[in-house]
């Protein structure tokens, strides 16, 4: 069997089982959203002041809301022995994990990305700032997941890796969290944006190549062990 | 006969306790390599090590020495069904058959793979979720792969840790012969068990014993 269509196979496995956990998965949807509506209940009605917090908020709540899914990703199938055979399977174990992270990301920072104009309404985000605002979040949160699964295939192995992997995963968040925001606090600005889009993509880029790799030799120790 | 797998020197050590020291052998084609020994003599451990997946085992092992061609990367000519069994309890047999032979790059038409869970007594259950099916019924979608009619060629080897627990005698005896079976027609097995097997193919070898 060639490349793609196993891969197919792999991809059409990862989508059938997020849909039968689909619970689980609108979980952190509901984080996000519940974040997002308690902001203006619980700091300002004032609507100025929202919007100078708006891309800050969905931001956090979008970070959060990932870094809660990321406990999932490789979980059960470490549980049930799966992961084993993924390592044994025929084609690269690297092409294997993007795959999943990718279904990780079509299921949780796509969802996110599509509500964030949604509630941005209620933060009082200017609406000209909205297509920036998608734009960094589907980046922003794509490198998340990447990232995010380094952690989660270092924890897989351990009974309760949830507080582990949010302290190894936290640091490496933060310079995404950083360009992506400011992307879009300085749009709202007036101010120029490029730049700081210009390096969330490259940080999405590098880690498109190199959290693959990364997850792979942490899920061998993980099962190795 | 050609050897499909030849082990050197392996060395193993957890917890200050050596699970088994220098241990060296070759399995040939046709042949069944019996590991025994009791609870925690670490025969799981020398499978995980056999496959590629352990990190806990010193020594070299290396998969089909006298085939000319070294490229064929050897896990795709094994079998290898752990004592996880990796069946996905949200998914049907049949969807986890397709995966398993999909990662293996095995093709086969859907029909063969009906029959394969017909074979092993999962005939009407075949798209009910796995986490409804019983402990012994669960082994038995991950076993039903072995009753695959395939070319000799295709799967080499079978590397099976504990095939036979949770299953009713029934069951049992008939994956027994189909490893005598298998192993007649040219294929290896290695496998770890506590019920005997009877075969003039069969090779025992004890772990535990020596220390």
């Amino acid at each position: 069997m060639t490349f793609l269509p196993l891969l197919k196979s792999v991809f059409r496995r990862e989508m059938q089982l997020a849909y039968r956990r689909r619970s689980d998965l609108a979980n952190p949807l509901l984080f996000f959203l519940i974040v997002v509506v308690l902001f203006p209940l619980g700091v300002t009605p004032d609507m100025t002041k929202l919007a100078d917090m708006a891309p800050g908020v969905l931001w956090v709540g979008a970070l959060l809301a990932n870094l809660l899914s990321l406990d999932l990703l490789f979980r059960s199938d470490y549980e049930d022995g799966s992961l084993e055979q993924m390592l044994l399977a025929s084609l690269p174990p690297t092409s294997l994990v993007l795959c999943k992270v990718w279904v990780h990301w079509l299921v949780t920072g796509l969802p996110l990305t599509i509500m964030a104009p949604l509630l941005s309404i209620m933060l009082g985000l200017p609406g000209n700032a909205l297509p920036l605002l998608m734009l960094t979040l589907a980046l922003g949160t794509l490198s998340l997941s990447l990232i995010g699964s380094i952690g989660a295939a270092l924890t897989v192995g351990l009974q309760k890796g949830g507080l582990l992997l949010t302290l190894l995963i936290m640091p490496l968040f933060v310079p995404v969290i950083i360009f992506g925001t400011g992307a879009v606090q300085a749009q709202v600005a007036g101010l120029p944006w490029q730049a700081h889009l210009a390096m969330l993509a490259a940080m999405t880029t590098g880690s498109l190549a190199l959290s693959p790799l990364l997850t792979v030799a942490a899920l061998r120790i993980a099962v190795g062990d | 006969m050609a050897r499909v797998l030849s082990a050197v020197g392996l060395d193993c050590e957890r917890d200050d306790r050596h699970l088994f020291r220098d241990l060296s052998f070759d399995v040939a084609s046709g042949e069944i390599l019996h590991l025994t020994g009791p609870n925690g003599s670490g025969k799981t451990t020398l499978l995980r090590r056999l496959v590629g997946i352990s990190s806990v085992v010193d020594g070299d092992v290396s998969w089909f020495p006298d085939s000319p061609e070294r490229t064929a990367e050897p896990c795709e000519k094994i079998w290898y069904i752990a004592h996880r069994p990796a069946v996905t309890l949200l998914q049907s047999p049949l969807e986890n058959m397709a995966y398993a032979l999909a990662l293996h790059g095995i093709q086969v038409p859907e029909s063969v793979v009906w029959d394969a869970l017909e074979t092993v007594g999962l005939r009407g259950f075949e798209d009910v979720p796995s986490h409804q099916l019983s402990a012994g019924q669960q082994r038995r979608v991950a076993l039903a792969r072995l009753y695959l009619p395939l070319e000799p060629d295709r799967v080499r080897a079978w590397v099976l840790d504990e095939p036979l627990t949770a299953l009713d005698i029934e069951a049992v005896d008939r994956l027994k012969v189909r490893i005598i079976d298998y192993a007649r027609a040219g294929g290896s097995v290695i496998m770890t068990s506590h019920h005997g097997l009877d075969s003039e193919t069969v090779r025992t070898l004890e772990l535990g014993a020596a220390l």
